[in-house]
């Protein structure tokens, strides 16, 4: 049986099945997206001042990573228009632009940005023993300038043993630029290019540490948040990714031979979703990068 | 319910020579858009580096920029800005419980009745 409206619209309503089945899809989107991005909201307001971290992401690279989103948004309505004006081989080259730029997008996060954070360590320290570790905090500096205060020593971990081993009593840990040296007014804020840890090692004893991780999902609620966040629009990438991939193929091709304007419409509806992705980008851009 | 005539035709009509005309014409607005999302990126990473007294107005600063960013992504590439009544319809609904969920979020946060 063919099933009605796929190409042509309904006359009453003007639209094609598909183009209102994506819109109550991303509707329902936007419901998710919503409540995670309330969650956050929650989360931030009720962390103690200072608590909530600054800086911890790498400014460029998610810069770099937005560019190449709003670039592929560009270039699957490129594809779009291409086919709507029967121009196949430039529709042909769009989508595999697109293609790639939804990879990479991928391959930054999965392949530099998330490993960088899982090996970096973080320790929140006692609030009577934060005098000891003054020279680490400049907390006396802050609280002059009046700022909120810090309260976590972060840098690479020398000895991944004591995470788990009960006899190892301390860490030793690579600092930080801002722990290194957190008397120095350039480290008030957050740079924009990413410095790694220095040479300089710190012995925090575990004692004196109230918690401690790597940077993980369960490190604090910023990660916790930004794992989840990234991580549920990172499989939103891979999905365009895949309905893309499968319209480039020959599968595609055969439909143009056949209908052109189906393969238009089916390329328009993955193109909003597209779309839809870039759109939250731009927020968790903004929420967890820059502010 | 009933679209003008003109629109419907627009969108029923295979691509002819007009359909095809119809798209070229926005062709320099998407890439017009695109550069003007990319600027805007820019200015928003520079802005978060410029400190307007404190950090709530920073967040509002970089709030109101990804907001223009994001209404001209849906206007334009998502051709909000001309679309058919029923997607306005579903959209309303949307916003309507997004922004319950968003006024429950600020309700519990300021907490009106026990305060």
């Amino acid at each position: 049986m063919e099933i009605p409206y796929t190409v042509t619209a309904r006359p009453d309503t003007g639209l094609w099945n598909a183009k209102v089945g994506i819109w109550l899809f991303l509707a329902s989107e936007v419901m998710l997206f919503g409540g995670l991005f309330s969650a956050y909201v929650f989360l931030r307001l009720d962390a103690d001042p200072g608590a909530w971290p600054h800086g911890l992401l790498n400014v460029p690279v998610g810069t770099m990573n937005t560019a190449i989103l709003i670039v592929s948004s560009v270039t699957v309505v490129m594809a779009w228009a291409s086919l709507k004006m029967r121009r196949f081989r430039a529709y042909w080259w769009y989508m595999l632009v697109t293609i790639l730029c939804g990879v990479i997008f991928l391959g930054v996060k999965l392949i530099y940005e998330w490993p960088q954070k899982f090996e970096h360590f973080g320790a929140f320290i006692k609030k009577d023993a934060l005098e000891k570790y003054e020279p680490y905090l400049g907390n006396h500096h802050l609280a002059e300038k009046g700022l909120p205060p810090r309260t976590e020593i972060s840098g690479h971990l020398h000895n991944h043993e004591a995470l788990h081993d009960e006899n190892v009593k301390e860490y030793e840990i690579a600092l930080d630029p801002v722990n290194a040296d957190p008397a120095n007014p350039a480290m008030d804020r957050p740079h924009f290019l990413y410095i790694p840890p220095t040479e300089k090692v710190a012995k925090i004893e575990k004692a004196d540490v109230e918690y401690a991780n790597m940077f993980l999902p369960k490190h604090s609620a910023y990660f916790a948040s930004y794992f989840t966040i990234t991580g549920l629009h990172g499989l939103h990438v891979l999905a365009g990714v895949i309905v893309f991939t499968y319209l480039w193929l020959p599968v595609g091709t055969k439909l143009y031979k056949r209908n052109p304007e189906h393969l238009a419409n089916r390329v328009e509806v993955a193109g909003l979703f597209w779309h839809f992705v870039d759109l939250i980008w731009i927020y968790v851009f903004a929420l967890f990068y820059l502010l | 319910m009933n679209e003008t005539h003109d629109s419907l035709a627009a969108e029923t009509a295979p691509a002819d020579e007009h359909a095809a005309h119809d798209v070229a014409k926005h062709i320099r607005g998407y890439l017009m858009v695109g550069a003007t999302l990319l600027t805007f990126t820019a200015i928003t990473v520079f802005l978060s580096y410029v400190n307007f007294g404190t950090q709530k107005a920073n967040i509002a600063v970089a709030m109101l920029v990804a907001t223009f960013k994001a209404c001209l992504v849906a206007a334009i590439f998502m051709h909000l800005s001309s679309e058919k009544r029923m997607i306005y319809r579903i959209l309303i609904f949307t916003f309507f419980f997004v922004f319950g969920l968003f006024w429950l979020t600020y309700l519990a946060w300021y907490d009106p009745i026990t305060r």
